[in-house]
């Protein structure tokens, strides 16, 4: 009794200590003065000076197309991996395979943006493919990592689900690709949908690895909020991050009630 | 046969040309030397009229990365700092895990989603928001000045003890959700076994708990303390000009100076520091080629 007591304060205190330091950013986003920690009543005019710049936005709007490209491919890459590795049993290569989703998980970021710009250099040298560099090596080089969340995924899904009704399809005469299309496919679009939603969550959110590979064209929403905050603390960036904090709490809770609302139908 | 082949080509090929050959490069290019020149570093292959007649390697990055102290020192200060802030980790994390574990079915998923929702907002904008509460006009400093508990500041930002905080926060629940996993499994009529044969809570723990749950502490004090040794944007926004860590030297060798064979030296020792638990990592990671 006396542990569970001691083990749930714990948690309470974590929790405080997760929520604690993104509400008080929330809450200095709507405060007047230019000093953070002075509160000098209510506004909103850091919001209208985020939304009049165009650098800002010009980024935002590069790190979303980076994101749904990039998210959208791993979703790709990643289930037919995570397919691969619950299904096909022993193959040679295997342990390859398992490497390429394990490692990519606790990679960190400086070696995998280095390797990856020293690739696409290379490439350029030698078939002068993706010259300059731009948003289309970051999109690799973020499905590169996030197909590995999306095969975990998938591949969890996929170990815990009866094999019963393949199966059964298959004996009644369907095609594997058909088994797949009619059968697999839609028990497995929750783990991709969740997959997919991580990997365009994660895109979004690189800093270190797009800073290597970009060219200088291509400035991404984390580069340019890194930028500014190593100048310091400000309300702009306050609201700023407001808006990033926000824009994924309604993301999630609309994928869970569409995960909701797809269970429901069935 | 022909069909499996099709569908593992995509992975394979991907994993080929965007993992394992971006390694081998880093490789290569460790032993080439900086040049001015697109791009900065020499060529591998010496060649006289266009003929490769040899290949061109020096080891002076690996000469300068072992005999230049501020190396060795940032790969033992990077391994440290990981290491006290997994171990720190661990210590918040279990008791989180072993409650939400516990807690009552219809509560754990709202618990979960506790946990995870912070992993899911930026991690820049998470990083950002210690750098107000740690400034010396931050609110943790206001605060105390106010309570008249301090007469000046505290140097609370730019500080390794920063540098172990914004870890612990960054990679929570990357330590809880393994552990969780691992505790929820867990089979209560072995604890209540123990407990009836006389054994005392913190023995069951000991002796029962603790033993079952330690693939989950092993798994998550991998998935802490691996990318923490390479971390960048911890220390370099909440560490200060002390805090010496490998990241931020490769960065700087990268950005700042532009030696990138350098940079691929400290990449490749870096590698090597972490194959170990790295491998470690992936042996720990489920066998699925088995019906369960």
């Amino acid at each position: 009794m006396k542990a569970r007591s001691f083990s749930t304060t714990v948690l309470s205190f974590g929790l405080a200590f997760l929520y604690v330091p993104l509400i008080v950013v929330m809450v200095y986003s709507f405060n007047a003065s230019k000093l953070v920690t002075v509160w000098a009543g209510f506004s909103t005019q850091w919001y209208g000076e985020l939304l009049s710049d165009g650098q800002l936005l010009g980024a935002a709007g590069n790190s979303v197309i980076v994101a749904l490209l990039s998210a959208s491919l791993a979703a790709v890459v990643g289930t037919a991996t995570g397919y691969a590795l619950a299904r096909f049993g022993r193959f040679r290569g295997r342990a390859i395979l398992t490497g390429t989703v394990a490692v990519p998980l606790v990679l960190p970021d400086v070696i995998a943006g280095l390797s990856l710009l020293l690739l696409f250099v290379a490439l350029e040298q030698a078939f002068s493919w993706m010259p300059g560099r731009g948003i289309f090596t970051i999109v690799i080089a973020h499905t590169t990592l996030t197909m590995a969340y999306v095969a975990v995924i998938v591949q969890a899904r996929l170990v815990g689900m009866d094999r019963d009704v393949e199966e059964a399809a298959a004996d009644l005469g369907a095609k594997p690709f058909t088994v797949f299309r009619l059968i697999t496919l839609p028990m497995i679009k929750p783990a991709i949908i969740a997959g997919w939603l991580l990997a365009f969550v994660l895109s979004l959110d690189d800093l270190v690895i797009a800073s290597f590979v970009s060219g200088p064209q291509s400035t991404t929403l984390p580069m340019v909020v890194y930028s500014s905050i190593r100048l310091g603390v400000s309300p702009k960036i306050n609201a700023l991050a407001t808006v990033l904090i926000i824009t994924t709490f309604v993301l999630l809770a609309l994928a869970a009630w569409i995960g909701r609302n797809t269970l429901k139908s069935k | 046969m022909t069909r499996r082949a099709a569908v593992l080509a995509l992975p394979w090929l991907w994993a080929a040309l965007f993992l394992l050959l971006p390694l081998a490069l880093v490789l290569k290019i460790s032993f080439a030397e900086a040049q001015v020149s697109v791009p900065p570093y020499s060529d591998f292959f010496e060649r006289l009229d266009g003929a490769i007649v040899g290949v061109k390697t020096t080891f002076a990055n690996y000469q300068l990365l072992f005999s230049d102290s501020l190396y060795v020192r940032a790969y033992f200060s990077s391994s440290w700092i990981a290491f006290v802030s997994t171990l720190l980790t661990l210590l918040l994390g279990y008791p989180m895990a072993y409650a939400i574990a516990r807690a009552p079915a219809q509560r754990r998923n709202l618990l979960l989603v506790l946990i995870i929702l912070p992993f899911w907002t930026s991690f820049l904008v998470r990083i950002y928001a210690w750098m107000g509460l740690l400034r010396p006009t931050g609110i943790i400093n206001t605060a105390l000045q106010s309570l008249g508990m301090i007469d000046a500041p505290l140097q609370l930002l730019n500080t390794s003890g920063a540098v172990y905080l914004g870890i612990v926060y960054a990679y929570l629940p990357f330590m809880v959700l393994p552990l969780y996993a691992r505790l929820e499994k867990l089979d209560g009529a072995l604890l209540e076994a123990a407990a009836d044969l006389g054994a005392k809570p913190w023995q069951v723990f000991l002796h029962v708990t603790l033993p079952l749950s330690l693939p989950g502490v092993l798994a998550g004090c991998l998935l802490v303390f691996i990318p923490a040794v390479g971390e960048f944007v911890i220390p370099d926004l909440l560490g200060g000009a002390d805090t010496l860590m490998i990241g931020k030297v490769l960065w700087a060798e990268f950005f700042s100076n532009r030696d990138w064979p350098m940079s691929a030296a400290v990449t490749m020792v870096l590698l090597v520091v972490l194959v170990a638990p790295i491998m470690l990592f992936q042996a720990l990671q489920p066998r699925t080629d088995q019906r369960p």
